[in-house]
């Protein structure tokens, strides 16, 4: 049995396929700055983005694209970093919740969940507002039951659910949405 | 999660070139359910090619006037295309009924397609599953079976497929093109997904080593008259326990043409066209969707935990043939965000 499996990662350097001893490079445009890191292929995004460049902001809840803690932005569309691997991503512009506020000046939607406690453990809520930023850039939240809907891929267990709809609603309505991130 | 080689594929030679070289590969995209699965030991390829950066990105009209959804589009940008929106409005809103946005955004149409079941015995490497391990035996048939299904059944396998999107591509009679080494070639929407029976660890008739390149939708897309019903154990982010797709051609009060489609109930989108022709040139009223419903569960068998599902379907068939008779085409974007038929 072991010799098979020898042979078959001997075919695999023959095809000049990567072995797996082997780690990948790959270049991660994150919050406007460039890393390349070599990572082994199962590294998940958020794995690459948490243990690798140190940025703990985006959370690892359920590891399962079950309770949205880990949302960042791809290009401004939000995503679970959980359900991906770091390789597929070379090159794209990634936003985390620590790319959204400027210098010491906080993000709206930041500023809205303090002034609406919509918050208890914190734990969610990076992905919370990389979500409800991903919305906005979306264009589709017309109404409350439109957020409701919207929102429901990120699940608060201290369900700070209310306050973070008025949060939300806040920026919506005083249209401070920034350009898209 | 299992180690494995990665590699990046640019187009469909050089992803069916892999194929030629190692027979335990998996074709990565969206990667929202391959990943998961792997996480949790279900699938354990040794190699994946990852096919985002083929060219299956687009949305066009064909030449039969019907439209085009290229395999790598995302579930969401399929969803709000406005060709999908206008003219298949049902396709729209049955999207928007699945996962959440952020998974929405990730999953492509193919994976979509190819998504396995959610059944927890499937899951759990721990219960015996015959999908999972062929010839272990079925865990869910004397077990917790509450999301299981009650058409199409075998002794050998109750799951059902866990997708919305498929549903009403079963309504619309949509066609998957798919191309492998041996070719290209059709398959009717009907024969995609396939019926337990011995062999439930077979989901499709998808071959090994085929590459899903588009889903072709025929040019009618019941865009007056039609219905997406999910009824779920949460208002959001949930599989279907019951989903219904309805799409009608009517002419004053009577039904030139019906299509029902049912998710949550089989290991595939159930379609039943004895039903559907019973409904033809039948007067558009509630007497004739409740006999057309008794129709369809006609077969039904319960295993415990899932009976409610029977009188559940019934119930869900007639409300989406209600909904589409009655509807008021065209409804604003964002009814298709959030169950309409929830909030009245």
């Amino acid at each position: 049995m072991k010799d098979i499996m020898n042979k078959e990662v001997d075919d695999r350097k023959e095809d000049a396929i990567v072995t797996e001893k082997q780690l990948l490079p790959v270049q991660l445009n994150v919050n406007g700055k460039q890393y390349i890191l070599h990572l082994e292929p199962w590294t998940s995004l958020l794995d690459a983005l948490r243990e690798h460049l140190g940025l703990t902001g985006t959370k690892k809840g359920c590891d399962h694209g079950q309770c949205g803690a880990c949302t960042i932005l791809i290009d401004g569309k939000r995503i679970n970093s959980c359900l991906t691997f770091a390789v597929m991503y070379q090159g794209v512009p990634i936003t985390t919740i620590e790319g959204l506020a400027q210098g010491d000046k906080l993000h709206p939607l930041q500023q809205a969940f303090i002034k609406h406690d919509a918050f208890q453990c914190g734990y969610c809520t990076p992905g919370q507002i990389c979500s409800a930023q991903g919305m906005l850039n979306e264009g589709h939240a017309y109404s409350r039951d439109d957020i409701h809907e919207l929102m429901s891929g990120n699940l608060c267990r201290c369900a700070a659910y209310n306050n973070i709809v008025k949060a939300i609603e806040e920026v919506i309505e005083t249209g401070q949405t920034p350009d898209a991130v | 999660m299992n180690r494995f080689t990665y590699t990046k594929a640019n187009s469909i030679d050089d992803t069916l070139r892999e194929v030629n070289a190692d027979h335990d590969i998996k074709f990565i995209a969206g990667g929202t359910n391959l990943i998961d699965l792997m996480r949790a030991n279900v699938e354990h390829p040794s190699h994946l090619v990852d096919i985002n950066h083929i060219d299956l990105h687009a949305i066009q009209e064909t030449a039969e006037g019907g439209l085009s959804l290229g395999a790598l589009v995302k579930n969401a940008d399929t969803a709000y295309h406005e060709h999908v929106q206008s003219r298949y409005p049902l396709l729209a809103k049955a999207i928007l009924a699945g996962a959440s946005p952020q998974l929405r955004n990730m999953a492509t149409n193919g994976g979509n397609l190819l998504q396995r079941t959610r059944c927890y015995y499937f899951y759990d490497t721990a219960t015996p599953c015959n999908k999972r391990v062929p010839g272990q035996g079925c865990s869910a048939i004397n077990g917790f079976n509450k999301i299981h299904s009650i058409l199409g059944t075998s002794a050998h396998c109750i799951a059902t497929h866990p997708s919305d999107m498929c549903v009403a591509l079963a309504a619309l009679e949509a066609r998957i093109k798919v191309i492998g080494n041996d070719g290209e070639r059709v398959i009717p929407f009907a024969e995609f997904h396939r019926l337990p029976g011995d062999t439930p660890h077979i989901d499709s008739t998808l071959k090994p080593g085929e590459l899903i390149t588009s889903i072709e939708l025929p040019s009618k897309g019941f865009e007056t008259h039609y219905q997406y019903i999910k009824l779920r154990d949460r208002r959001s982010y949930a599989f279907a326990l019951v989903s219904v797709a309805v799409g009608l051609e009517l002419q004053d009060d009577y039904i030139q043409e019906a299509r029902i489609a049912l998710g949550g109930v089989a290991h595939k989108p159930w379609r039943d066209e004895t039903v559907e022709n019973f409904l033809n040139g039948k007067k558009a009223a509630e007497d004739a969707f409740e006999t057309a419903a008794e129709m369809m569960m006609k077969d039904a068998k319960g295993f415990r935990y899932n009976n409610f599902k029977i009188e559940m379907a019934k119930r869900a068939i007639v409300r989406a043939l209600v909904d589409a008779r009655d509807l008021k085409t065209p409804e604003p974007l964002h009814c298709y965000t959030y169950n309409r038929h929830q909030q009245q």
